[in-house]
Parts: C-alpha cells; sequence; structure tokens
C-alpha cells in the first residue's frame, strides 16, 4: 500500500484529518530543508508538500514566489529536492512526501528518470499546478510504473464534468483549491468550499484536501470539518519568512503543533 | 507538402502547444475557446471586426517600394508591409481590437494584458477606452524605465499600467502577473494576450486576428509587381506579427518564410532572446509547450534584447511547428545589427521603424546583395520607432 493510502486510512481509523504543511525546498536555504521536514513531522504533520523552486511560479502569490526566489539564489534544481527526500528519507520511511511545482522542471529532466528517482528516492506523490490532466498522459505512464501518485487540483470553477475528468485521473487525494486567486489570497467562503467538498466526495473515494488560504489555526479547524486534509501553504512559508537560521525549525515545529492542536480538538 | 491544419482541437501544433494551466484557469480557457470558435464564424462580429480594422486602424495598410534602400545595398527590391501606419503605431491593434470585441459579446467589463514595448499595452489601453472598459496593464518594471513614453500613453488613455518588479522584470514577469490577475478575476476580466502564445485557444485566435496581415499582402503584392514576393522577412519575439504574415502563405510554397529572432549581444554570449536559433530545449511556460530558453534545471533564463518587445525567452508554438517541418527558418540579428537596419530606414526612407521591426530589416539588408535584382523581399514593418528614441538615444550616446 502507498504511504499516502496508509497515512489516510490510519487517519479514518482514529477519525483525524491530516495535516499538509508546504515548504518550498531549498528555502531559507538547502541545508534546512530537511531538517525542517523533520521538524513538521514532529510538529504533528501527516503528510509533507515539498515545494520544487521555479523561476516563474505563476499560480503562486508573493509570499510563495519569494520562497521560490531565495531558493533559487543557492541554485536549487529538481535534482537538488529529489536528494533531499532521500536524506528525509534515511530516518523517516513513514511520512509521505508530494512534490509540489511546475512541468517545466519535470520536462527538462524527463519524465521517465523523474519517476524513476521519485520512486528511488521515497516521493509519494506528484502535484504539476500547470499540468492539467489532458496534458499528462505520458507523465501519467511514467509515475503509474512506480506507484507515483499524480495529484490534481479542482477549483471552485472547475464545472462538473471536469471533476468528473480530474477525479478519473488523479490517485493519492484531491487537492480542493478553496479560493479563486492565487496561493496565500483572500479569505476563503467556508460554506461554499463545504458544498463544493461534498460534490467531490459524491464522485470519488479519494480522500479531499482543502488548501489555499488556510492561514490560521481557527481556519484550519473549520477546514478539517469538512475535509479531509487540511494544507497549508504559505502561511508555513511566512513563518520561514520571518525566522532566522537558528530558530526556523523550532518555529515550523510550534506552528504546526497548534494548527494539530486546532484540527484535533474538532 | 500536404494540407496544413493546426492546431488541433486541443490546440496543439505537433507536439507544441495545448493547455498548460493550473486548474483554476482551465474553465476560464474553456470558456474563452467556446466563445471564440463561435464568434470567429459569427457575421456580424466578422463584420464588426473589418469595420474597426477599417475606419478605426486605417487598414488596409500600405505596402511601399523600399527604392533608394534596395538600391543602396544592391541585389532584391525591398518592399515593406506598413503596419506601422496603424492607428497606435503598430500591428498590436488588430489583436487587441479582435478581442475587445470578443470580450465585449462575452460581458466582460474589464480588460488585463501584458506588455513588454507597450505596443500591446498601448494598443489594449486604445481599445478598453474605445469600447468603455476599464483596462490594468502588467509591465516589467525594468520595460516601464526603457518604455516611458508608452507608459504615458497608456496612462493618458486611462488605463492603470502595473509595474512588475519579480524576477527579471520584463516580458515573462508581466505576463506571470498578469496570468495571476486573471486567475483571481477571470469571472469578471478578459485577458487580451499580446501575441500567438499562451494556452489555447489565444495562438490560434491572435493569429487569426493577425491574419489581415498577409491576405492583405496577398492581394497587394502581385498588384504591385505582379507576382508574390520571393521571400517574406518578420521578427519574431512571441511571433504574433509573423505569423499574421506568414500563415495565408504557407501553403504558397515559392514564398520563403524568414523569421528574425533578437540576437542580442550575440548567440555565443547567451544573452539573447532566440529561442528557435539557438535551438533551445521544448518547455512549458505561460501556458503552452514551446522552444524555451532554460537552463539544465528548467528553470527559464533571463533573455536580452535591445528591443523590449523581442525579449521574451520563449515563442509561439506555430513557429515551433514551421521550424521543425521546414516550412520558415528563423535566424538572429544581434542588437547591432538591428540598430544599423534602423538607421538605414531612417536615412533611405524617411521612415523610423521600431528597434523590433529593424531586426526583421536587418536580415533583408543582408540578404538583398546575395539576390538578383529581379528578386522581390517583403518586410513586415511591424511598428514605427516613436517608442524607441530614448533607447536609441542611449546606445548612441546622446542624452535628450
Amino acid at each position: 500500500m502507498s504511504r499516502i493510502k496508509a497515512v489516510f486510512e490510519q487517519l479514518k481509523q482514529q477519525q483525524r484529518k491530516a495535516l499538509i504543511p508546504f515548504i518550498t525546498a531549498g528555502d531559507p536555504n538547502p541545508q534546512q530543508t530537511v531538517p525542517m521536514m523533520h521538524a513538521l513531522v514532529q510538529g504533528g504533520a501527516n503528510m509533507i508538500e515539498l515545494g520544487v523552486p521555479f523561476s516563474d511560479p505563476m499560480a503562486d502569490g508573493p509570499t510563495i514566489q519569494r520562497a521560490s526566489e531565495r531558493a533559487l539564489k543557492h541554485k536549487i534544481g529538481l535534482r537538488d529536492v529529489l536528494s533531499m527526500v532521500a536524506e528525509f528519507r534515511k530516518t523517516n520511511t513513514n511520512t509521505p512526501v508530494v512534490l509540489m511545482g511546475y512541468g517545466n522542471p519535470v520536462e527538462a529532466m524527463g519524465w521517465a528518470q523523474f519517476a524513476q528517482r521519485c520512486a528511488e528516492v521515497g516521493v509519494d506523490g506528484v502535484l504539476t499546478v500547470d499540468f492539467p490532466p489532458e496534458e499528462s498522459s505520458e507523465a501519467f505512464e511514467h509515475l503509474a510504473q512506480y506507484n507515483i501518485d499524480p495529484i490534481f487540483l479542482l477549483a471552485p470553477t472547475s464545472a462538473p464534468e471536469r471533476v468528473d475528468a480530474v477525479v478519473a485521473a488523479a490517485r493519492g487525494f484531491i487537492y480542493y483549491v478553496s479560493l479563486r486567486g492565487v496561493t496565500g489570497a483572500a479569505n476563503l467562503d467556508l460554506a461554499d468550499v463545504a458544498d463544493k467538498v461534498a460534490a467531490i466526495r459524491g464522485k470519488t473515494l479519494l480522500p479531499v484536501g482543502v488548501g489555499f488560504g488556510v492561514r490560521d489555526a481557527a481556519t484550519a479547524k473549520a477546514v478539517a470539518s469538512i475535509a479531509d486534509a487540511v494544507v497549508v501553504g504559505s502561511r508555513m512559508v511566512q513563518e520561514v519568512e520571518n525566522s532566522n537560521e537558528q530558530n526556523v525549525a523550532a518555529n515550523l515545529a510550534k506552528l504546526t503543533q497548534e494548527l494539530r492542536a486546532a484540527i484535533d480538538s474538532n | 507538402m500536404g494540407k496544413y491544419d493546426f492546431p488541433d482541437a486541443q490546440g496543439h501544433f505537433g507536439q507544441f502547444g495545448g493547455i498548460y494551466m493550473a486548474e483554476t484557469l482551465i474553465p476560464a480557457v474553456d470558456e474563452l475557446r467556446r466563445q471564440y470558435l463561435h464568434f470567429r464564424d459569427d457575421p456580424d462580429f466578422k463584420a464588426e471586426f473589418a469595420y474597426e480594422l477599417k475606419h478605426y486602424v486605417g487598414r488596409p495598410s500600405p505596402v511601399y517600394h523600399a527604392k533608394r534602400l534596395s538600391e543602396h545595398f544592391g541585389g532584391a527590391q525591398i518592399y515593406l508591409k506598413r503596419e506601422d501606419l496603424n492607428h497606435t503605431g503598430a500591428h498590436k491593434i488588430n489583436n487587441a481590437i479582435g478581442q475587445a470585441l470578443l470580450a465585449k459579446r462575452m460581458g466582460k467589463k474589464r480588460v488585463i494584458a501584458e506588455t513588454g514595448a507597450g505596443m500591446h499595452g498601448v494598443a489594449t489601453a486604445t481599445v478598453a477606452a474605445r469600447f468603455g472598459m476599464e483596462c490594468v496593464v502588467y509591465m516589467g518594471a525594468e520595460d516601464v524605465q526603457r518604455q516611458a513614453p508608452n507608459v504615458f500613453r497608456m496612462k493618458l488613455l486611462g488605463a492603470t499600467v502595473v509595474p512588475v518588479e519579480s524576477g527579471s522584470k520584463t516580458l515573462k514577469d508581466a505576463c506571470n502577473e498578469a496570468i495571476r490577475d486573471w486567475v483571481t478575476n477571470c469571472e469578471s476580466t478578459f485577458y487580451i494576450f499580446g501575441t500567438a502564445a499562451g494556452p489555447h485557444p489565444y495562438p490560434m485566435m491572435v493569429r487569426d486576428f493577425q491574419c489581415v496581415i498577409g491576405n492583405e499582402a496577398k492581394v497587394q503584392m502581385p498588384e504591385m509587381i505582379g507576382r508574390q514576393p520571393d521571400v517574406i522577412i518578420a521578427c519574431v519575439g512571441g511571433g504574433s506579427n509573423a505569423i499574421g504574415m506568414f500563415y495565408p502563405y504557407i501553403e504558397e510554397e515559392n514564398v520563403q518564410l524568414i523569421g528574425v529572432e533578437a540576437g542580442g549581444h550575440g548567440l555565443a554570449t547567451g544573452q539573447h532572446a532566440a529561442p528557435l536559433t539557438a535551438n533551445a530545449k521544448v518547455g512549458v511556460l505561460h501556458g503552452n509547450k514551446v522552444y524555451l530558453m532554460q537552463d539544465e534545471n528548467g528553470q527559464i533564463i533571463e533573455t536580452h534584447s535591445i528591443s523590449a518587445g523581442l525579449d521574451y525567452p520563449g515563442v509561439g508554438p506555430e513557429h515551433c511547428l514551421l521550424k521543425d517541418i521546414h516550412r520558415a527558418q528563423y535566424v538572429a540579428i544581434n542588437d547591432d545589427e538591428a540598430i544599423d537596419g534602423f538607421d538605414a530606414l531612417c536615412r533611405f526612407e524617411g521612415i523610423i521603424p521600431a528597434l523590433e521591426s529593424s531586426h526583421a530589416l536587418a536580415h533583408a539588408i543582408k540578404i538583398a546583395p546575395t539576390m538578383g535584382k529581379d528578386k522581390a523581399i517583403l518586410v513586415n514593418l511591424s511598428g514605427r520607432g516613436d517608442k524607441d528614441m530614448n533607447t536609441v538615444a542611449r546606445i548612441k550616446g546622446i542624452t535628450l
């Protein structure tokens, strides 16, 4: 069984919801990434979304864009990110890691080599935000060969037939984007999110995670009451931005604990 | 060559093009495609587009025989398709009018655009004023500096110009920011994309609106010289003026098509904006798969060109296909050669060309002497050079 599936099944038995924090690999510097990943797990993360830095992150707001820019100053590429996952796996074999980013770095490496490396280092899922299912058939083949889950986004604007197409292609879990706009944008409308998540659940047995706009413990708690997983991106990256190299891991662990406690208080 | 019929229903030009967008924008792109496919064959839409092109833009733009220029360099006769004489001074208005008419029919009250040299921004601001729409133009902070007169023009026309400080602060970053705006506001907003690139249907739609250039030339050249030209030359950044000129000629196999990219400081320096000529790898940016300037990690690299309108790391998907099937040839002209082309047209013909178009001119004066006097070269003079006064003065060491 894949790590992603195992985590969701275990949480379901415990009647708990998944907490999935996002950080950008190489931000603030490459040496910190693996300790930060461990800190997230210590704080109560069930899965980690690791951002692959990209020069042109069109779907991201300024916070995550700055994280990409900081990482790129250290020339962090996809190969480095994969090595970081390998390092993380030396001491953690059960927390799923999903790589999140844009398609071009993968295209540059080649999907075949990328999928093989993902399997070697222990990546569990891949979300390339600018590769919708229609353009991903080559990617699917290679990822499927190594049992890597392709993760896809659904949005408030996705029409019902579009939801059908996306859930048919997706594995692992569905990532519902809770608001119109880029990452880290304005406040989300919980009632609307609840309706949309229910509609998606009617079409798939895959767990549904909600992200984009979860900015504090209160929103995390509210989102956890309607979704299977809470994805926290910009808020985590903001914490990285506001920390220094000495306290960044501890600060991330603390923030994760707060979010964890809020989610579990439902 | 067999029947040329691209793109396919999903927007693919062979392996290029497609729809590489975040899910949040897929519905907006789908809706745009449906509406465009509906209206492009609608008689009212076509009639209104034709009316605007004639009475507002001032079409047809003439073809001009550059006799003194041709005589000076010897060899082939050089003809100019005068897109610089269009209202707003460049070919960009053809597409901006087309998309604004579509926006109007789709009930969108707000339009956004990205711009490099500022010509597409000015064209968009112009049509927004013409049709009473709110207009926001994203422009790289570096381009805001080097194209100050166009920034002022956009503001006069009532547009808000947003300088983009991220990344290389040029056209690609302006695109990123416009896409972010569109993600957030796609229900109220129409994104008037300036070049024949981006997610389907933009490359097809922009081409279709710009095809008026080639369609007119195809009638005008036989009127002037009794036949079609031997060679057609156009500059290529994203490639909208070039595809508008080339497309109607694709099945005219005796007409050689040459796209001229920005060679910047020279291909060997790496500081250029010539993905086709430099054999860049295939990649994905701004919604489509194209030849793309990138490093070994797939990060987009910063480009350089004297001309802001050509300063872009990618190129439209149809040009990628035309290169691969050898229907068009792509070459690069360096900054200093472009300046020579600029000077030549000023001095010999009394026409101040845009620095973008100067790249096409420079290639024409390079190859004309190698051809017979009975040969004809048609250059798409895509825009006028008023906007480039500051840049040219700076290069010549003159303070205005």
